[in-house]
């Protein structure tokens, strides 16, 4: 029966190859962009498109995050997947675990004799897609790193100096009080608060948010986002939300809208934001780095959020050399520094660095040169190269549950940051036996 | 005392009108809505009475998916969702009634080895509506190689019970007589079925129709599985996937203008039918 | 009651029940029987292997506090959806009953909300609560209260619930109405005789005799908010904050095709499977008592 199918499919694909041999290999490619991001992602389709014949590649939107990631799996157990999935940073550890459903990146390019230079990327961002013998599996497409958004207008409403120092949690705090005692609708909000609070909090920190180095060093690991420091922070934000300086707007980046819209005078979010932020804000806008807690020393570096593209298996071939081609073309210096300067995510290659450093840019653009710089200020530690954990999606969103509880009054940060850990470790353990 | 019925005339009418804005409320704001412009919108409060842009706000979303340049949910039009919307409901509503008629004549008109058994199988499927067994059937059409088909998003819900019963209880209540009638005159069984129980059952046709058209037209989790292709979104899930997660905003004339888009057939159906419907409906649940 | 007069023949109506039979076993049975073995294993996200695991997805979800929580959860969404819509239906029944003229009227204007899909009722209630630009939310705001129902979970079941309960009481109305319409005016006017006063009279003569419609409704009801309210919870909170409106057929969903976990997933497909078997028991009861009366 399964060999009739087999039969069966041959001979209409010969039938469907022998009949449009001169129609271009279609490549089929979801991701998660939409408004501006989305415009600026077609672009670079079309450009590819345009640039040769024998691919077309076809992008479609599946949702957020998430929903993409779990359209793909979804359809990879259907055989209906794409040729690329667009995976964010906190699916990486399921994509890895799950060998025979992508086509290594090292490996797709080999096989499509495709000139491609893994050392070509930055390693703080490429070391995420990487094994630990260095073969590189999937292509990052999209880097970012959290950093603080201010509004100055807003700022000097408060009767704040915009230019004042807020490298510490300390000084935004005051800086929040001021706020509040002007009248000021919405002093604080956040993005990605998990992202953002706990893990890039722990990366900069230096503390563990994981054991066996973030999960980098096996199966094994267990969530520490526990401890008094974490604790501290998150009873901060908590006390700030009860005291009306902080809203919640939502688990993934809600608060960008109340940020662009004026709404909102310090906004911790991507550095990505930027795309968005330069297109609608009507007002002075600043970056800054993202503050720390002045008791521990100089912060060490934040990670990467965003997402990489896989070239999922099961594809003939000839699709894989158009992935191969598309991928290669993503990773060229011009696409990237433009993709870079337009966004605000990360040079993802030395490169496009370069480029648009000696473009000048990050002069024109003050502030827009601090994400790099922020994650590549120190040498990378154990706790601060990054996080690879199977289920973090979950993970992820029992955190935001329980913080939830955290800015509604319900909880103390020790009482959810202690269920977090506890059912997050759960699922990491179900995750562990499910890829043994 | 003529007073006090007067009094208590107009507070009945008052009470149902009270209840009828609350009714009507949330549509007439999704109607204001798909008049206005997107600044009206996200700059509130929404106005109360409609705005200029009806025709630009609906034009967009059936032809093109949305303004132009707006990179928001999908892009497809929304005339494309709402055939696709169609054909599912017809497909659902004419497959459901014509295999339970089928079964229903079978059981009330015949004797056959397993009667009972095959009867309490069809009866078991009231059991197991389609949210507890999702995941399983989504791999049985995939299997099939049914995502994104018209027969994917039809033939799994065509299976009803309901439709079964109904048919079988109304059967029941047509005299022995006809029957008999019919035999004498050496009617075969799908002659006195075609010509006789078909026309007599008019009534309860049209009645299931209208419930199994809203059945098949409001799914909603269903064809959000079933379909990976944006080309075969249904109107009633496009709606929600229309409204982004993140950052971005809505652009809510378009959603607004697919909703009303979205509850017009079977409003227009219910209102329309609605003879058929509330004596379907009344007969159908009990 | 069966019929007397039959046709003869076997072959016939066997062919007649083969495209029922067929669809219910490839479309039915067979998922069913799917999610039942499924249970009984661990397979990774991708399918790309699974192994056998016994009963632990079972103690896996009854030792997870948010599975029993989300028990909770339902019974309560169902309470306040059956209630509330049937309360309201009741109520305009009542009224519309009370006119001699122009209760059709009323009925056309109450019913059409039948027709409309919870998911797009949740997304028109959605936008009027909306955080930043909603109608009614703006004006609370205005009022001084704050409206966040992405945070605040009792702001949250209360619009599921609205949600819910909104496109539910034109059903809720229309059986009411038929139920007040069928009880014939001697018996309340023998009442009204008594002196007794219209809601007096409503409560201790009118009512018993609904009892039938209003037992009935209430199974009906609850089975909807079980199992038809999906929609709404997906469009207006995503079973958010914090699971607070997560219930069980929300849950069976997120955990399948959201967290990927098809083996707890296809747990609570049979847990609820057992449920629904409950449930359709008590409704088969009634239906029996009503078929043969």
């Amino acid at each position: 029966m399964k060999n009739m199918r087999k039969i069966l499919a041959a001979l209409l694909i010969t039938l469907f190859v022998s009949s449009s041999a001169y129609a271009k290999v279609e490549i089929q490619w979801w991701h998660a962009f939409g408004g501006r991001l989305g415009e600026l992602l077609n672009e670079q389709v079309e450009k590819f498109n345009a640039s040769q014949n024998k691919y077309t590649v076809v992008h479609t939107r599946k949702g957020n995050y998430s929903e993409t990631l779990n359209a793909g799996i979804a359809a990879f157990r259907a055989g209906q997947h794409p040729n690329i999935l667009m995976v964010f940073e906190v699916g990486t550890a399921s994509l890895m675990a799950a060998k025979g459903a992508y086509v290594p990146m090292y490996q797709l390019m080999k096989d499509a004799g495709q000139k491609f230079n893994p050392k070509g990327f930055v390693s703080a961002v490429s070391g995420y897609y990487t094994t630990t013998d260095g073969k590189m599996l999937s292509m990052p497409y999209n880097s970012s790193t959290p950093v603080l958004w201010v509004n100055k207008d807003l700022m000097k409403k408060a009767g704040l100096d915009p230019e004042m120092d807020l490298s510490t949690w300390k000084r935004v705090g005051n800086a929040l009080d001021a706020a509040k005692a002007k009248g000021i609708g919405m002093p604080f909000c956040t993005c990605w608060h998990s992202w953002v609070h706990l893990e890039n909090f722990s990366a900069y920190h230096n503390i563990p948010f994981a054991t066996k180095a973030n999960g980098f060093g096996g199966l094994d690991t267990e969530l520490t986002f526990n401890s008094p420091v974490h604790i501290k922070h998150i009873q901060t934000l908590g006390k700030w939300a009860q005291e009306g300086k902080f809203t919640y707007m939502g688990r993934r980046n809600e608060a960008g809208k109340n940020f662009r819209a004026g709404e909102c005078m310090l906004m911790t979010e991507s550095s990505a934001g930027y795309a968005g932020i330069k297109k609608a804000a009507k007002f002075e806008f600043g970056i800054r780095h993202l503050p720390y807690y002045g008791g521990t020393k100089a912060p060490q570096n934040t990670i990467i959020g965003g997402s990489s593209l896989w070239a999922l298996s099961g594809k003939s071939a000839e699709e894989n050399k158009g992935t191969a081609a598309f991928l290669a073309f993503l990773s060229g210096t011009d696409i990237q520094a433009k993709w870079h300067q337009d966004t605000g995510y990360l040079g993802v290659t030395t490169a496009a660095a370069k480029k648009t450093k000696s473009s000048g840019f990050y002069k024109k653009n003050p502030g827009t040169d601090l994400a790099g710089v922020q994650m590549m200020r120190n040498k990378v530690t154990q706790n601060s190269k990054g996080l690879r954990l199977g289920s973090f999606d979950q993970i992820r969103g029992i955190i935001d549950e329980e913080m939830e509880g955290v800015y509604s009054g319900k909880k103390t940060a020790q009482v959810a940051l202690d269920s977090a850990v506890r059912r997050g470790n759960v699922l990491l353990r179900r995750f562990e036996r499910a890829n043994k | 005392m003529v007073e006090k019925k007067k009094t208590a005339y107009w507070l009945t009418h008052l009470g149902l009108i009270i209840g009828v804005l609350f009714i009507f409320f949330p549509v007439w704001v999704a109607f204001v809505g798909s008049t206005v412009s997107q600044d009206d919108i996200i700059y509130p409060p929404i106005p109360l009475l409609p705005g200029p842009h009806l025709i630009d706000n609906y034009a967009n979303a059936l032809f093109r998916g949305g303004p132009e340049g707006y990179a928001g949910a999908s892009q497809v039009p929304v005339i494309r969702m709402l055939f696709n919307s169609a054909v599912m409901a017809f497909g659902i509503a004419f497959g459901k009634i014509a295999i339970s008629l089928l079964s229903a004549f079978a059981f009330v008109y015949f004797r056959f080895p397993f009667r009972n058994a095959c009867f309490w199988l069809i009866f078991i499927t009231l059991m197991l509506p389609v949210e507890v067994r999702i995941y399983p059937t989504y791999e049985v059409v995939a299997n099939l190689g049914m995502l994104n088909s018209y027969s994917g998003l039809i033939l799994p819900l065509i299976a009803s019970a309901t439709a079964t019963f109904l048919f079988r209880q109304f059967f029941m209540t047509i005299p022995d007589e006809m029957v008999e009638a019919a035999r004498m005159d050496g009617c075969k069984p799908m002659r006195f079925f075609f010509d006789i129980l078909i026309p007599i059952s008019k009534t309860n046709l049209a009645a299931i129709f209208v419930i199994m058209f809203l059945f098949g037209w409001n799914q909603f989790l269903y064809p959000m599985l079933l379909t990976t292709d944006p080309n075969m979104k249904t109107i009633v899930m496009a709606v929600d996937s229309m409204i982004p997660t993140g950052d971005d905003y809505a652009h809510w004339p378009t959603v607004f203008a697919s909703a009303m888009l979205a509850m017009l057939p079977p409003i227009v159906i219910i209102i329309t039918m609605q003879k058929f419907f509330v004596k379907g409906l009344l007969e159908s649940d009990k | 009651m069966e019929k007397r007069v039959v046709f003869k023949g076997w072959k016939l109506p066997i062919l007649l029940v083969t495209p029922q039979l067929i669809i219910s076993a490839v479309f039915f049975f067979y998922p069913s029987g799917q999610a039942i073995w499924n249970s009984l294993f661990l397979p990774d996200p991708f399918g790309l292997k699974t192994q056998f695991v016994g009963l632990d997805n079972f103690k896996f979800l009854l030792t997870d506090p948010y599975y029993l929580a989300s028990f909770k959860t339902t019974i309560t969404f169902s309470i306040l959806v059956t209630v509330s819509s049937m309360l309201i239906g009741l109520y305009l029944a009542a009224l519309a009953d009370r006119l001699i003229k122009g209760s059709g009227v009323y009925q056309t204007l109450l019913i059409w909300p039948y027709a409309i899909a919870p998911a797009i009722a949740g997304v028109l209630w959605l936008f009027l609560f909306n955080g930043n630009i909603g109608l009614v939310s703006w004006y609370l705001q205005g009022l001084g209260y704050e409206w966040n129902h992405n945070l605040k979970s009792d702001q949250a079941m209360f619009l599921v619930v609205l949600a819910s309960a909104w496109g539910r009481i034109s059903y809720n109305f229309l059986f009411f109405f038929a139920g007040l319409q069928a009880i014939p005016k001697s018996v309340i006017e023998a009442a009204a005789i008594d002196g007794a006063s219209f809601w007096k009279r409503f409560a201790t003569v009118v009512l018993p005799l609904l009892s039938p419609i209003t037992f009935f409704l209430l199974v009906v009801n609850i089975v909807y908010a079980f199992f038809d309210t999906f929609g709404v919870i997906h469009t207006i909170t995503s079973g958010g904050p914090e699971q607070s409106t997560t219930i069980l057929v929300y849950k069976v969903f997120s955990d399948g095709f959201v967290s990927q976990d098809l083996g707890s997933s296809a747990a609570q497909s049979v847990i609820l499977l057992i449920l629904v078997g409950i449930l359709t028991v008590v409704q088969f009861k009634y239906i029996e008592r009503k078929v043969h009366y």
